[in-house]
This record gives C-alpha cells, sequence and structure tokens, in this order.
C-alpha cells in the first residue's frame, strides 16, 4: 500500500516543475524576441542601402572643405568648380589582420592632385567613432578632420564635432603621432583635450594616427607612382 | 476594471491635466536636451508617438498572456524594436535631423513616460483605450516640449523655424540655447502651469 500512496504526489510535482522551469515560463519573451528580431532584420534589409548612401552623400560633401579648408571650399562652390573624387580602396597588411580603407582622390580640374580623403574609424568612449581624415598629396600634414558618427556623451565627449576642436588637427605636421595634452597646453604636434572628455579625445587623436601611419607608404607610392 | 478611464478620458488626460512633462515630471531627458530648437523637439516628439502607440498596442493585446514578473521584459523588448525601427526611418529619411538627436533617439528606450502608460494603461485596459492614451500622453509630450523649445529658440536666437522674429538689436541670450537654458525654462513654465492650476481650483471652489 504504501509505495503506491507515495506514488500519487510524484506527478503533480513533475508538472509544477515543468511549469515553474524558468524556459517555459520565458515562453512570451522567447517568441517575441524571435518575432521582433526577424522584423528588425527586415528593417535593416529594406532602410540599411538608404542610410548607406546618406552616409556617402555625406561624406561627398565635405570632401572640398577638407582639403581645401572652409574658405577655398567656399571659394571653389562659388566659382562653380569641383574637385574631381575617385573612390579608391587600400588593403593594409597588419599583424594579424589586414585593414581596408576607404580613400577618396581630389584632383582639381588640371588632374592635379590636391589631397586624400579617408574614411576611417575606432573605438570611442561610448561607441564606433567614425572620421573623415583629409591630407595632403605627400601625407606630410593633415588637412582636417570631420566626424560623421560618434554616440559619445552629450556636453563633454560630443565637443569633439564642433569645429572649434576638430579645427586642431588641420595643418599638423603627421611625421611623428599626435599627443593628447590636458589643461590647454599643446605644442606644436599637440592636441588639446576637451575637458572632462580625455578618452574621446585620445580616441580620435589614435584613430588619427592610426589611419596615417598605415597609409603613409602606399599614398606615397601612388602620388609618385602617378607622377 | 469597471473604474478604468475610458478611452476619450485618456485621451484628454494625457494632453494637460495629467501632461507627462508639467504634470508627472516624466521624460525630462529628452525635455532639457532636444529642446534648443521647435524642429528638433517636433521630431523628438514624433518619434516618441510612434514608439508609444506601438508600444501600447501590441502590450494591450497581449496583455492577458503577461506574467506578473516577466513584465517589465516584455515591455522592454517590445519599445527597444520600435525604438530602434524609428531610429533607422529618421536616419533613411531625415538623416541631419537624425544626426543633431543623436543618442537621443536611441536613448527613448530608457523614456519612462513610454514605459509608465505601458505598466498604468495598456497592461490592463484594451487596444482603443491603449492607443488614445498613447496619443494623448505624445500631444501632452509634444506641448511641452514645442512650448519650452519656442521660448528657448526665441530668446536664444531671435529666431523660429530660421525665420527671424526678434528685431535684429535682440542680443541673442546664448544660454538659452545651452543647457542652463533648459532648466530655466522648464522651471519657469512648470510654475507658471502650477500656478495657473492653482489659481483656477481656487475660483472653481470660490464659486
Amino acid at each position: 500500500m504504501k509505495p503506491i500512496q507515495q506514488m500519487e504526489p510524484l506527478s503533480p510535482t513533475a508538472f509544477e516543475r515543468l511549469r515553474n522551469n524558468n524556459i517555459i515560463q520565458a515562453w512570451l519573451v522567447l517568441i517575441l524576441t524571435l518575432f521582433f528580431g526577424s522584423s528588425l532584420a527586415g528593417v535593416q534589409m529594406t532602410l540599411g542601402p538608404k542610410i548607406e548612401e546618406n552616409k556617402l552623400n555625406e561624406t561627398l560633401e565635405k570632401i572640398p572643405e577638407l582639403i581645401l579648408g572652409a574658405e577655398g571650399a567656399q571659394k571653389l562652390a562659388e566659382s562653380g568648380g569641383k574637385l574631381d573624387v575617385t573612390p579608391l580602396s587600400f588593403v593594409v597588411d597588419k599583424p594579424g589582420k589586414k585593414a581596408v580603407y576607404n580613400v577618396y582622390e581630389a584632383l582639381d580640374k588640371d588632374k592635379k592632385r590636391l589631397g586624400w580623403v579617408v574614411k576611417t574609424g575606432g573605438q570611442g568612449y561610448a561607441d564606433r567613432i567614425e572620421l573623415l581624415l583629409g591630407v595632403d598629396p605627400e601625407v606630410k600634414t593633415v588637412s582636417g578632420i570631420f566626424v560623421l558618427e560618434q554616440k559619445e556623451t552629450p556636453g563633454l565627449g560630443n565637443k569633439i564635432v564642433t569645429d572649434e576642436w576638430r579645427g586642431q588637427f588641420k595643418g599638423k605636421n603627421t611625421e611623428k603621432s599626435l599627443g593628447v595634452v590636458k589643461g590647454g597646453k599643446a605644442g606644436a604636434g599637440d592636441i588639446n583635450a576637451i575637458t572632462g572628455a580625455t578618452i574621446s579625445s585620445r580616441s580620435v587623436t589614435d584613430i588619427v594616427n592610426t589611419a596615417v601611419a598605415d597609409l603613409k607608404g602606399p599614398l606615397t607610392a601612388k602620388a609618385e607612382g602617378g607622377k | 476594471m469597471a473604474d478604468q478611464p475610458t478611452a476619450a478620458e485618456r485621451f484628454i488626460q494625457g494632453i494637460l491635466p495629467e501632461n507627462p512633462v508639467f504634470r508627472q515630471i516624466l521624460g525630462l531627458c529628452p525635455t532639457l536636451a532636444v529642446t534648443n530648437g521647435l524642429k528638433a523637439a517636433i521630431t523628438m516628439s514624433a518619434a516618441v508617438m510612434f514608439v508609444l502607440f506601438c508600444a501600447n498596442v501590441m502590450i494591450s493585446l497581449i496583455r492577458n498572456l503577461l506574467k506578473p514578473h516577466l513584465r517589465i521584459v516584455i515591455f522592454t523588448l517590445t519599445i527597444a524594436t520600435f525604438v530602434t525601427i524609428a531610429d533607422r526611418f529618421l536616419a533613411a529619411y531625415v538623416y541631419q535631423m537624425s544626426k543633431v538627436l543623436g543618442p537621443y533617439i536611441p536613448l527613448i528606450i530608457v523614456n519612462c513616460i513610454i514605459i509608465c502608460r505601458c505598466e498604468v494603461c495598456a497592461s490592463k485596459q484594451g487596444v482603443v483605450a491603449a492607443g488614445a492614451d498613447a496619443i494623448g500622453q505624445s500631444l501632452g509630450f509634444c506641448l511641452a516640449l514645442s512650448s519650452i523649445a519656442i521660448v528657448r529658440e526665441i530668446l536664444g536666437t531671435g529666431k523660429i523655424f530660421d525665420i527671424r522674429v526678434l528685431p535684429a538689436v535682440w542680443p541673442d541670450w546664448v544660454i538659452m540655447v545651452l543647457p542652463p537654458g533648459a532648466f530655466l525654462t522648464f522651471g519657469l513654465l512648470l510654475g507658471l502651469v502650477n500656478w495657473y492650476s492653482a489659481r483656477s481650483q481656487q475660483t472653481a471652489g470660490g464659486k
């Protein structure tokens, strides 16, 4: 008699256990995750190309300013001139991986090379920072930078987009890597850090340094080959 | 369920009597951050309206399947999905605006107005009431954001929608478009709303 009596409460316990199983309880969460995930994939597939196109247009619009400076770009626009921009792709071998750079070659109307604009990026404080970096034909000086995308802290790190801060890069010599200095005492080869956003400032400077170091060789070679 | 407000009541309450910003003091992050221009404020309100409406309707449809201890997870999941859609959509069609708003569009995910409406209304009432509630609350949000943005943009730049409204001699109060201006304007408008409602209550009591 005893074993049978013990058997009876067992089956509801098993059922209860199943009911209280974490995975079973979360069935709605799991189904919704699948459903939402696939709809987001659909949205990304429909809108992704359009967003990329917007970014590309912005890049192309910024190239005159990065090569010629704000005044030069305005003069060019007023005279109705246009730069001849050719997109190129460079693959740089780095230890352990290959880095691919999109580079835009800017020629004036007489086919004289005015400079290069490099699309580059790297980790910032909050998320990836995407930059455009303008350099002269021999990659000796930086002619300007522009921030395409960033999600740095509002009010602190997002000051990297201001003309005042990014203007510091203009005319910097690329012989040595640029340093970041706190307290506004930057020398010729340094960049002043934004108060309260040293990491964001350093990230941008590092991205610039890396791109210059990687591309100095290939771009100079290409410039000499072109002559 | 009988004592829950009807759809029409929910709609009206959201606009002024229970205005999310001036009455519930919710969603202050975008209220303070994106109100330096009217255009940004309206875009933000439109994004919030889309997210709130979709999230409220969705939660209302599945409200009988919700388990009490898992509901917040589902709210967040639903809100995050619609916010991502809104963010991608803005980046595709109003690219410049989406750059101005920057991180504040993804930050709608943690906007407490939306999770509050899901909890208070959508998880308890039907689709019609939840939808009306969402529209009422977002109109209230839009009203609050625009009123702050109008004051800040006019005093700070002398312009509204790039049209000059104040004479050119106006010394632009730059502080109004900077963060402190948001606190000043919000505080003064909040005081004004409270003073006005206290006064109208007094007159109603006197009669």
